[in-house]
């Protein structure tokens, strides 16, 4: 369930890159206090296993299909909340540029997604208060169950909203939120499983392990639910905020990000003079002269096609015909700039 | 799956050897690279729903560095079409639910949904080929070392170093484990979840032995908490007039509609 660039509108996209990257700040200061160096080689590691552990794969039962780790509550059990929302991190950055998987602005949202609420959500809120007491087997089952499934269901809501937010895709809300939310519901079920075996696997074999992470961040558990939560409503809010100012207006993407940088009124008005002036440019050079062309080929294609329920406006279809005459030629234009470029390359290099 | 396994990591360092390639590309500032992709991104991004024509200029952008980086363009695409099909998975929908006729093409009516399906593919293809293109020019240390300078902290650039000299490793035990289980494994027995967790856990188990081990060796060699860079790429005049030129460029194919005053003009001649 990567995010893909090409579904994020850049309001959003840029909105989920700043929580982020902002929460990868926060982290970093937070485990530069803690802990030690020792904890650089730890975490590089276990994203290199985590990527390894994702390559493995296993038969679900009584299904036949088969299903990988995603691992975000895992990491969260073994290393502690911070350390893993940076491997999780790490390891969806070495997805992104190696494998493509969503893409660099969508990287993000991504590591919002799969990071942020199984580190900062379902551990501190689900897992921790379950296993407090005694971390019997069960108690480590059923919490993990729960909080990889809330990890998930949630997760799986921000891709719904964040796509319907982008207005890129026609699925209404509704109906995206019912084809995902059910396919993760299985998904965090299995996958809970699998993450309780292996935790009671290192508990089994080297207690030590999770002690250390236990012991490491000794504050009570109230205080830091309560900081997480109240972070959360901060980035909540802000996030919300914009989005929905964002949807609410709804100007085009571009525009928003320059009028976040210079200011609104500026803009319209400088752009509005920048425009005019380059208006006269192009009606100089007659490179974009008027509007439509004369009448021949476009008319008659267009009195060919005939076709009087279209809601496009008449005149438009010649417009529609030019435009694919265009599209050709720019793309014949650029592959043979492609061409050229490698030849002369080749020559170069004798 | 083993294949799937192999292929996945025969692309990884595929791509890493690309990185170390000397060509124009190559030798810019990593910095430049990654905030001329991003800038990249976020215009092909910022399209209205229906758009197509505007996209197509953008194809000169990776059309140049497949050039001059001297990247083998099949490799690229061939993984482009292969990752992760989520987009044109939810693409896929906007014909359905988008019935109404938009535009026709020699009679054939063309609803908005098609038009909005086909603009996702291309931002797709656009945003996808620019991403594989960053990490084929620039190496990943490279990235790594420009998001330090950008800012990012230092702790979390480290262990990303960390991470990608320790993926090959890993991956590689990994690999090994997996074809062990396969090789005892007959009709689908030992696939199961059971056996799966106890190779994770003893994947996890040697990876934390395998982390001390590092760190004392580390230690022992004056590590204190950063990562040093030998090769220091400088951020030169070249850089920053290409990102005023990559910008300019950008802005342009964003505001004017090229390919249709390309097509207009055409049209008139003949």
């Amino acid at each position: 369930m990567h995010m893909a660039d090409a579904l994020l509108s850049p309001a959003v996209g840029t909105t989920m890159l700043a929580g982020t990257l902002g929460t990868v700040a926060y982290c970093s200061r937070k485990l530069r206090e803690n802990v030690d160096e020792k904890m650089i080689p730890v975490m590089g590691v276990t994203g290199a296993f985590l990527f390894a552990a994702q390559m493995i794969n296993f038969t679900i039962p009584g299904t036949g299909s088969s299903g990988h780790l995603g691992g975000g509550m895992l990491l969260a059990v073994l290393l502690g909340p911070h350390a893993a929302f940076l491997v999780m991190a790490s390891v969806l950055t070495v997805q992104a540029l190696f494998f493509a998987d969503g893409g660099l602005l969508a990287l993000g949202s991504n590591v919002w997604n799969l990071g942020v609420y199984p580190c900062f959500i379902a551990y501190p809120l689900i897992y921790r208060p379950l296993t407090r007491n005694d971390g019997s087997s069960g108690k480590i089952t059923i919490a993990s169950i729960v909080g990889v499934v809330t990890g998930l269901q949630l997760g799986a809501f921000s891709v719904v909203l964040q796509t319907v937010l982008s207005g890129r895709s026609e699925l209404p809300f509704v109906t995206f939120l019912l084809m995902m939310l059910p396919i993760h519901l299985a998904i965090g079920l299995v996958e809970g499983f699998v993450t309780a075996g292996v935790i009671g696997y290192v508990k089994a074999a080297r207690p030590e392990i999770l002690e250390s992470v236990e012991q490491s961040r000794p504050l009570p558990a109230r205080v830091r639910v309560k900081r997480v939560a109240i972070v959360f409503l901060g980035v909540a809010i802000v996030a919300g905020g914009t989005l929905s100012w964002f949807a609410s207006s709804n100007p085009d993407g571009l525009e928003w990000s320059i009028e976040k940088v210079m200011g609104k009124q500026e803009l319209s008005k400088q752009e509005g003079r920048v425009a005019s002036v380059l208006e006269s440019v192009q009606e100089k050079t007659a490179l974009l002269p008027d509007y439509d062309f004369r009448k021949p080929a476009g008319a008659q294609e267009g009195a060919e096609a005939g076709e009087p329920e279209s809601s496009w406006p008449a005149g438009k279809p010649g417009r529609s015909a030019s435009g694919i005459v265009g599209s050709f030629l720019v793309l014949g234009a650029v592959l043979c700039i492609g061409f050229v470029v490698k030849a002369l390359r080749r020559k170069q290099e004798g | 799956m083993t294949m799937a396994f192999d292929r996945e990591y025969f692309h990884l360092g595929v791509l890493d050897l690309l990185s170390r390639r000397d060509t124009c590309v190559h030798r810019l500032d990593p910095r430049t690279k990654v905030i001329a992709t991003l800038l990249f991104i976020v215009t092909v991004v910022s399209f209205p729903k229906y758009e197509i024509m505007g996209l197509l200029p953008f194809l000169l952008f990776p059309v140049l560095v497949f050039g001059l980086g001297d990247i083998p363009v099949w490799l690229i695409l061939k993984k482009v079409l292969l990752v992760s099909p989520f987009a044109a998975f939810i693409g896929i929908f906007n014909p359905v639910f988008d019935t109404e006729p938009m535009v026709t093409v020699s009679g054939i009516a063309v609803s908005g949904g098609w038009i909005s399906f086909l603009s996702v593919m291309l931002r797709f293809l656009l945003t996808m080929t620019s991403v594989l293109l960053l990490i084929a020019t620039t190496s990943f240390p490279g990235i790594c070392h420009a998001l330090r300078r950008l800012g990012m902290p230092e702790l979390f650039t480290s262990q990303l170093l960390f991470l990608y000299r320790y993926l090959f490793v890993l991956v590689e035990e990994g690999m090994r484990m997996v074809r062990a289980r396969d090789m005892r494994s007959f009709r689908g027995k030992g696939q199961d979840v059971r056996v799966f967790v106890s190779l994770v856990g003893t994947l996890f188990l040697r990876t934390m032995e395998r982390a001390e081990r590092i760190y004392h060796a580390m230690l022992s060699r004056g590590f204190t908490g950063s990562m040093r860079f030998v090769r220091t790429v400088r951020f030169r005049a070249t850089d920053l007039a290409l990102l005023a030129a990559v910008a300019a460029v950008l802005y342009a194919f964003r505001v004017y509609d090229i390919v249709g005053a390309v097509g207009r003009q055409t049209e008139r001649m003949f």
